[in-house]
C-alpha cells in the first residue's frame, strides 16, 4: 500500500499524488464489489432457471459447458447468454425519445449498485463506513423507480406506459411498507449504521436478531422487497399475459439486458439488507466453538443464498396477485401492522428499566 | 467525516459507467440494420392508433400523491426512531399524537375509497 501510495507521490506530484491514490485505491475497492456482484448476478439467473426447472419437474439448462467437460453441463449458460446479448442489435424505436431511452436503463441500474457502497460484508470489510447508512440505501432503492417510469415514458409505446404506471405506482407503495418496517428496525437498534446495527444483535444465539422481536417486520420488509423489485408473484409490472414485458417492452440486446441486470442486482441487495438487518448479517447463528470457525463472511453469504432461494421459490410456488389485490396488500395490511408494530416497540421502550432489563427483553432492548 | 462519503461519489460513478459499457458494447457489436417496421411501437401486430402518451388513470396521481405524504412522514420517523432511547416519554408521546393525526388522515382516505382498485 505505502509503495503504492510513494509511487503515486512520485509519478504525479505531491498535490495530485494522494488524491488521484485515493481514487484508485477506492475504484480497485469498488471493482472489487462490483465484479463479484456481476458474477452472482449472471449465475442467479442460472440458479434461477436450473432450480424453478427442477421444482417444475425439468431439468433446467444442461447443454453448454467449459471446454466441453460434460459435468459442468449448463455452467456456461450464464457466460452464453451474455455473449449473445452483446450481438443483438439495439433498437430504437422511431417514435422514442432517443436520449431518455437510453438513458433509463442506466438510471435503473447504477442506484442498484451503488446501494452496495454502505454494506457491510464482515465486521471491517465495508467500502464506506456513514451513519447514514440506512437512509442512504432507502435513497439509492427509491432512485431505481425514475428508470422505470422514464423507460416506459420514452418508449412511446403502449404496453410500456401501461406497464411503467403500474410499477412505478406498486413499488412506491411497498416502499412506504419497507420505511416503516425500517423505522422499528431503527427504534431498536439507535443506529442507522449497517455495521452497528449488526453489532446491536451480537449475543449469544439467533435469539437476538431482530428476527425474533421484529418478526412481523422481517415478513413485511421481505414481501415488500419482492413487490419492489417486480418480482413473481407480483409481477403485474411484466405481466406477460396482459401487457406483453411491460416497461421494458420496447428494448432488445444490451439495454434489455442492463435492466435485467439491475432486477437482478436488486434482488441480491434487498437478500442482503435483510440477512444485515434482521438475520444477524455476518453473526453465525449459535456464538460457540463449530459456528464461530466459520469466517463471518460465509454466514452473510449462505443467509442471502437463503433468502435468494425464497425468492426463487415464490416465483415457482405462487400465482400472480391481481393488481388491487397488490395494491390492497400494501396499503391496507402493511402499512397497518407496521404502524401498530412501530407503537409496540414505542411502548416497550418507555418501559421502566427494571422491566426492560428483565429477561425476556434484555435480548433485545439495549 | 466526510470523506467517507467519497468511495459512494465514486462508486455512482462505476455504477454509471458499468451501465453504460455494456450498452455501448452492444452498439458496437450488435448488428444496426433498422427498418420502419421494426422502428415502429410493438403494438401486438397492430398498427399503432395514436400516440402512447394518453390519458390515464386518476388513481395512480393519487397514489402518488399519498406515497409523498406518507413518505415525508418516514422521513420524519427516521431522526426519531434513532434517538428515541434518549428523548425519553415526552418524544414517544408527541410522535403518537403526530401519527394518531396521520392515522386519522389514513383512515379517512381508506373510508373514501381512494385506496380501491377495482
Amino acid at each position: 500500500m505505502e509503495h503504492a501510495q510513494q509511487l503515486f507521490g512520485n509519478l504525479f506530484g505531491p498535490e495530485w499524488g494522494p488524491a488521484l491514490f485515493l481514487v484508485a485505491k477506492n475504484v480497485l475497492l469498488i471493482v472489487a464489489i462490483v465484479l463479484p456482484l456481476m458474477l452472482a448476478v449472471a449465475y442467479l439467473t442460472f440458479a434461477e432457471r436450473k432450480i424453478i426447472g427442477y421444482m417444475q419437474l425439468r431439468v433446467g439448462p444442461n447443454r453448454v459447458t467449459f471446454f466441453g467437460i460434460p459435468w459442468l453441463g449448463g455452467w456456461g449458460q450464464p457466460i452464453a447468454d451474455a455473449v449473445k446479448a452483446v450481438m443483438k442489435e439495439i433498437i430504437i424505436p422511431s417514435g422514442a425519445n432517443k436520449f431518455l431511452f437510453v438513458l433509463a436503463p442506466v438510471l435503473t441500474f447504477a442506484p442498484a449498485l451503488a446501494a452496495w457502497a454502505v454494506v457491510p460484508f464482515s465486521p471491517e470489510v465495508v467500502l464506506a463506513d456513514i451513519n447514514a447508512g440506512l437512509l442512504y440505501i432507502l435513497a439509492m432503492t427509491s432512485m431505481g423507480v425514475y428508470g422505470v417510469i422514464i423507460a416506459g415514458w420514452a418508449s412511446n409505446s403502449k404496453y410500456a406506459f401501461l406497464g411503467a404506471m403500474r410499477s412505478a405506482a406498486q413499488v412506491v407503495s411497498y416502499e412506504l411498507a419497507m420505511g416503516f418496517a425500517l423505522v422499528c428496525v431503527l427504534m431498536m437498534s439507535h443506529s442507522l449504521n449497517l455495521g452497528d446495527i449488526v453489532r446491536g444483535q451480537q449475543g449469544s444465539s439467533f435469539i437476538n436478531w431482530y428476527l425474533i422481536p421484529l418478526f412481523p417486520m422481517f415478513l413485511v420488509y421481505f414481501i415488500s422487497g419482492v413487490a419492489e423489485t417486480n418480482r413473481a408473484p407480483f409481477d403485474v409490472a411484466e405481466g406477460e399475459s396482459e401487457i406483453v414485458a411491460g416497461f421494458h417492452v420496447e428494448y432488445s440486446g444490451m439495454a434489455f439486458t442492463v435492466f435485467f441486470l439491475a432486477e437482478y442486482s436488486n434482488m441480491i441487495l434487498v437478500a442482503t439488507l435483510a440477512s444485515i438487518i434482521f438475520l444477524g448479517g455476518w453473526l453465525p447463528p449459535l456464538d460457540m466453538a463449530p459456528f464461530t470457525l466459520v469466517p463471518g463472511f460465509i454466514w452473510l453469504l449462505l443467509k442471502i443464498s437463503f433468502l435468494l432461494f425464497c425468492f426463487l421459490w415464490f416465483r415457482a410456488t405462487f400465482p400472480r396477485y391481481r393488481y388491487d389485490q397488490i395494491m390492497r396488500l400494501g396499503w391496507k395490511v402493511f402499512i397497518p401492522i407496521t404502524l401498530v408494530w412501530i407503537l409496540l416497540i414505542g411502548v416497550v421502550m418507555q418501559f421502566p428499566p427494571s422491566m426492560r432489563n428483565a429477561f425476556p427483553l434484555s435480548l433485545w432492548f439495549h | 467525516m466526510l470523506e467517507n462519503y467519497f468511495p459512494i461519489l465514486l462508486f455512482i460513478f462505476v455504477g454509471l459507467a458499468v451501465g453504460v459499457v455494456p450498452m455501448a458494447f452492444g452498439w458496437m457489436f450488435g448488428p444496426n440494420r433498422p427498418d420502419s417496421e421494426k422502428l415502429s411501437p410493438y403494438e401486438c401486430g397492430f398498427e399503432a392508433f395514436e400516440d402512447a402518451r394518453m390519458k390515464f388513470d386518476v388513481r395512480y396521481y393519487l397514489v402518488a400523491i399519498l406515497f409523498i405524504l406518507f413518505d415525508l412522514e418516514i422521513a420524519f420517523l427516521f431522526p426519531w426512531a434513532v434517538v428515541l432511547n434518549e428523548i425519553g416519554l415526552f418524544g414517544f408521546m408527541a410522535m403518537v399524537i403526530f401519527l394518531g393525526i396521520l392515522v386519522v388522515g389514513f383512515i379517512y382516505e381508506w373510508t373514501k375509497g381512494a385506496l380501491e382498485w377495482d
